[in-house]
């Protein structure tokens, strides 16, 4: 004989056991494609680093190897000294630094003038920023070639960077338009009260707060710039003045069985934009969600 | 007194003018980016599309020309380049919508680690675009790449991946799979804004998780859903690098997708006036395609506020 009550409670803690036991293997199943896609995203890296310490003989054994034994670091060396990386290092690293600094500082000022200054064709010229996000690049490309062709800038670096002081592109505005709408506007105005100017206001009082944002523009331009292909493709057409990414391009050409060679480049033209992502990461991931949702 | 009066409107005059101003300053460079940069490169793009303007810069007036020439098939690649992008845009838009949903969907629930996995989920998009090609080039090699290499170890049949003309669009769509990592941050976003009441009330109905992610979660992503969508079809009729560097267009024009067809005809071909036609297809086709899915939303997407 079991008593009633007794009989209620060993169901109802089975029912709590089994809904526990379903939570968790639900958290199991989770954990096992979180790991899956952990995989999904990291192995072809691993085996972009992998590939780039091995020799030739190695990387073509089969079945592969995991781990290069011992590591060649030799391969960075090479793929330095036969194609001159170190001057497409410098010549990426010059005109990031100009595009960036161009987009920070402009896209911000006139970010400023869309989300706290009342003037005249205000919404109409935001409304025709934000359609140009939607313009194939295709269609402008090939004017602006043309353009700056008869303006004697085809192989400089002119064409690649003017642009970047001239707003700096629709997408940062907005993005940096929505962060200025987040600050209280009491701030700018009690200042404009004590007499400070408009760019007094921008500069020690939004520019401040706005830091985060600032860096997540910043670092956004620094990778389309670093990252970009068809820019330098199009323009740039001796090759001592060639970026990172035509001279892997170019490397690819000249040493295409070279696998471990080829890895090596590669891994050394990701290097700047993995460091600059861990540094700036925290910010990145909120500048995406800002942009994609609170649009 | 009366002069106080007076001067008060007159000085929110000067103010609001002197806003005015400063107005148009602070956003002069984007204003004159937009005309210079956008707008001018625009309107001189559709005259060069009437033009045969070469890279020399001799040109005539030729009218229609340049689109009867791609729409009568007397060049041969402009419907097949529309094929090519219209297969990879079909197949690699829903891969990448649905996985990256997937991955948001894992990173919203209460597991450990969440930050590391987000992070590593994005990592492959800052990889700049060369590298990703050489990275898959790599792999994907028929008698080297791992992939095959994997295959082998499973015991099942390995492809030639982008070396041959059946399997280069759905190779090049997988691909794009792996740098999905913006679309699911965006989509993770989404997730975090569903209020919790919502799914209490689900469960005190009675419901179970397939019902909560029914009847809430995708709902209420349906505006997020509609945004992604957007940004990825544009995006994805635009691809050019990787078909560039890794095919070739190749093997036999199989990958020539619509921006490298407009590539080679300006820059190989020298044509510029007919790259120009070409390319105003393009825009005409984007905002086609976003036109309808935006006509097709009142359908599927569900705005909390109503509209």
């Amino acid at each position: 004989m079991v008593n009633p009550t007794t009989a209620s409670r060993v169901s109802s803690r089975r029912a709590r056991m089994a809904g526990r036991a379903r939570k968790a293997g639900w958290m199991a199943c989770v954990y096992a494609l979180l790991a899956a896609g952990a995989v999904f995203s990291l192995l072809p890296l691993y085996w972009l680093v992998r590939s780039s310490l091995m020799s030739m003989a190695q990387i073509f054994r089969l079945p592969p190897i995991w781990i290069p034994n011992p590591p060649r670091w030799d391969n960075y060396v090479k793929a330095f000294s036969v194609v001159p990386f170190g001057r497409y290092y410098l010549n990426s690293g010059v005109i990031t630094l100009v595009v960036v600094s161009g987009t920070v500082i402009t896209s911000s000022l006139s970010a400023y003038a869309f989300a706290r200054l009342r003037w005249k064709g205000r919404d109409a010229i935001f409304a025709c920023l934000i359609a140009s996000m939607m313009l194939p690049f295709a269609v402008t490309m090939i004017p602006l070639f043309v353009g700056w062709s008869r303006l004697g800038f085809s192989n400089t670096y002119v064409p690649l960077i003017v642009p970047a002081w001239f707003g700096g592109g629709a997408y940062n505005i907005f993005l940096l338009r929505q962060f200025y709408m987040t600050i209280p506007r009491e701030l700018d105005e009690s200042a404009f009260v004590d007499g400070a100017g408009y760019l007094t206001i921008y500069a020690r009082i939004l520019t401040p707060l706005t830091r985060p944002a600032l860096i997540v523009v910043g670092i956004f331009a620094f990778m389309g710039s670093w990252n970009d292909f068809l820019g330098p493709l199009i323009y740039l057409s001796s090759s001592s003045k060639y970026t990172v990414s035509l001279g892997l391009r170019m490397f690819q050409g000249m040493y295409n069985a070279e696998w471990h060679l080829m890895m090596a480049a590669s891994a050394a033209a990701l290097l700047p934009v993995i460091v600059v992502f861990f540094i700036g990461q925290r910010y990145f991931i909120e500048g995406i969600t800002l942009t994609g949702i609170k649009g | 007194m009366q002069a106080g009066i007076a001067a008060a409107p007159k000085r929110a005059g000067a103010i609001a003018a002197a806003e005015n101003r400063a107005g148009w300053l602070f956003a002069a460079p984007a204003a004159l980016g937009f005309l210079l940069f956008v707008l001018g490169p625009m309107a001189a793009s559709l005259w060069y599309s009437f033009t045969n303007l070469t890279i020399s810069g001799k040109w005539s007036f030729i009218g229609l020309s340049n689109y009867r020439n791609m729409f009568s098939g007397n060049d041969i690649y402009f419907y097949h380049a529309l094929g090519v992008t219209a297969r990879y845009v079909a197949m690699s838009v829903p891969l990448k919508i649905g996985y990256a949903f997937l991955l948001a969907t894992l990173l919203n629930q209460p597991a450990h680690g969440k930050s590391v996995f987000r992070a590593i989920f994005y990592l492959p998009t800052i990889v700049p675009g060369v590298a990703i090609s050489m990275i898959w080039m790599w792999l994907l090699n028929p008698d080297l790449g791992l992939v095959n290499e994997l295959l082998r170890a499973a015991g099942l049949p390995t492809s030639k991946w982008i070396y041959s003309k059946d399997t280069v669009i759905p190779s090049l769509s997988f691909m794009s799979v792996w740098t999905t990592g913006t679309i699911a941050v965006v989509f993770l976003a989404g997730l975090q804004d569903i209020p919790r009441h919502l799914y209490e009330a689900t469960s005190l109905d009675g419901g179970g998780a397939w019902s909560r992610f029914r009847h809430v979660t995708v709902p209420l992503m349906t505006p997020t859903i509609f945004f992604n969508l957007c940004t990825t079809l544009i995006g994805s009729f635009q691809v050019f690098a990787e078909a560039y560097i890794m095919t070739g267009g190749g093997p036999d024009n199989a990958s020539l997708f619509y921006v490298f067809y407009l590539y080679r005809e300006a820059f190989t071909y020298t044509r510029m006036g007919s790259a120009c036609a070409i390319a105003w297809v393009l825009f005409l086709i984007i905002m086609a395609v976003t036109a309808l899915v935006f006509k097709t939303s009142d359908r599927w997407v569900f705005y909390e506020g109503g509209r």
